[in-house]
């Protein structure tokens, strides 16, 4: 793991994941993001507030990488996916699925685990 | 309004050259180009140079007045970077600068080292054109990241890994009598469907190789080209460029690249011209997939038909539309900082009658070149015209 100083808002928001209370930020348009956002993209609002995550979301897309990074090499092969919730979509690894049983549509839930190569958190989606 | 002209181009060998530095490799592209264009370098007003991963690749940043004083010029010099798309953007600033008056003669270009980092290291380096929070640390490559669109594509229209390994072997096929290309050998769909998967569902053959290379060309005003007798037939009628949210998960649809779209309708709309008008197209296909979704943002084939192009021969050489006559990214090879003006090279060599497909598409008189960064959160459109 690494040492260097914390990314705010995103590992505010890795912590709140790992605590079951994962949340998005939405605006009164009802368009959803990751945080930090000041103004929405979509709109402009700058009246934005944090909604919580639904419990779980369906695969979107996904992808069985062979040929990764030198910061995921322990971790190759694995599958990486959009998972959309809504307003909002998120991605992550997804782990604990055969690749070969990975759908889209596939219900999974979010957590917070660590790379194998180098002990940094990462999001994680796991099948419920 | 009067069009830029392209009055010459150069171009390195692309491929491995891993000992090359990228000043070399832009020196060899600056001066080809200064000396095609036959104007005095002298007259030359500015640089307009692309490049996206030096300071991963070489330590070296601000590489533009680097990169001047390599083809021996003393002239104000900036880099532009918009990923795979930064020397697309630094077309658009000079064809800008001509048409409004402020300049007659710049020299524009881009070049890239890649291949002294390893494969490991130049997966690395591309990966930051996503979003190193929410995307590079959920493990997303760029093979992966345009693999997550292939699967959305499929799951929407359609398709298969067989139609991709068609665009695959169509541009195998083109780059075989390019003397530039890197990749010079035939494939068959077997062939690419036996390759080792990089990120399912894309192999190795639906992935352009790693590359060094560099480009350049001289664009002037139309009056420049008209008063020292240069005699350039090609000119920049229309130019375009769009943006889009960074992270693909931030994208309304995961099948589509809207910012390709939106610099296709404005390059269009500014040269006059509409998709049926255009003869040849020099796009981005970085990946198969990739072809496909840009031929589909160029109003080429409507949204899912794309897949069925290359399949058919509609975008072979001797087909309909001939799209990536090069070579394209996948074959002739993707210096990604050199593309975008290596695309403008192609187009321009094409519509002056000097091609190997000359028999095939000797009368084109309308270009157009697609550049894309990152996973289309970056893109510019090109339209070049026969005006002479
Ligand atoms: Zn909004």
């Amino acid at each position: 793991m690494s040492d260097k100083a914390r990314d705010g808002a995103f590992d505010d928001w890795l912590d709140a994941i790992e605590d079951d209370s994962g949340y998005y930020v939405e605006c009164e348009n009802g368009h959803g993001w990751l945080p930090p956002r000041r103004v929405c993209p979509d709109c402009g609002s700058r009246d934005l507030s944090e909604t919580p995550l639904p419990d779980a979301g369906e695969v979107a897309t996904f992808t069985e990488v062979s040929v990764a990074t030198p910061q995921f090499s322990a971790d190759t092969p694995y599958v990486t996916a959009i998972v959309d919730y809504g307003p909002v979509r998120v991605t992550g690894l997804l782990r604990g699925a055969d690749p070969d049983d990975v759908d889209v549509g596939m219900p999974v839930g979010i957590g917070v685990g660590e790379r194998e190569t180098t002990g940094d958190r990462a999001v994680v989606f796991r099948p419920r | 309004m009067s069009h830029p002209r392209v009055t010459g181009v150069g171009l390195t060998p692309f491929g491995e050259h891993s000992e090359r530095t990228g000043r070399d490799l832009f020196a060899e592209a600056g001066l080809a180009a200064l000396d095609d264009s036959g104007v005095d370098p002298d007259d030359v007003e500015a640089l307009f140079y692309g490049n996206f991963m030096g300071e991963l690749a070489e330590h070296q940043g601000h590489q533009a007045p680097l990169m001047a004083e390599a083809v021996g010029l003393d002239v104000p010099a900036t880099r532009y970077e918009a990923a795979c798309a930064s020397s697309g953007a630094a077309v658009r600033e000079a064809v800008r600068h001509l048409r409004s008056g402020e300049a007659d003669v710049i020299l524009v270009g881009g070049s890239e080292r890649m291949t002294n980092i390893g494969t490991a290291g130049a997966t690395d380096a591309l990966s930051i054109a996503a979003d190193d929070l929410y995307e590079i640390r959920a493990g997303m490559t760029f093979p992966g990241a345009y693999a997550l669109m292939a699967r959305a594509y499929f799951r929407e229209f359609g398709g298969s890994r067989e139609d991709l390994a068609a665009v695959a072997v169509k541009n195998h096929d083109h780059a075989l009598p390019n003397e530039h290309a890197q990749l010079r050998k035939e494939i068959t769909v077997e062939d690419a469907l036996g390759a080792p998967m990089v990120a399912d569902p894309l192999g190795l053959y639906d992935a352009c190789p790693i590359t060094d290379g560099a480009s350049a060309a001289v664009l002037t005003s139309a009056e420049y080209a008209a008063e020292h007798g240069l005699g350039a037939s090609v000119a920049v009628t229309g130019t375009g460029q769009g943006g889009d949210n960074l992270a693909l998960h931030d994208r309304e649809n995961l099948a589509r690249s809207p910012a390709a779209s939106e610099a296709a309708e404005e390059a269009y709309a500014d040269a006059g011209v509409a998709p049926d008008d255009v003869d040849i197209a020099e796009v981005h296909d970085c990946f198969t997939i990739a072809e496909v979704l840009a031929i589909e943002s160029l109003g080429l084939c409507e949204p899912g038909e794309g897949i069925a192009a290359a399949r058919d021969g509609k975008t072979h050489a001797t087909g309909e539309t001939p799209v990536n006559l090069s070579g394209g990214l996948k074959a002739k090879g993707h210096p990604v900082g050199a593309t975008g003006v290596a695309q403008v090279v192609s187009l321009t060599k094409v519509l002056e009658g000097e091609s190997a497909w000359a028999d095939d598409v000797g009368d084109a008189r309308v270009g157009v070149a697609h550049n894309a960064g990152g996973t289309v959160a970056s893109a510019t459109v090109h339209v070049l015209e026969v005006v002479a």
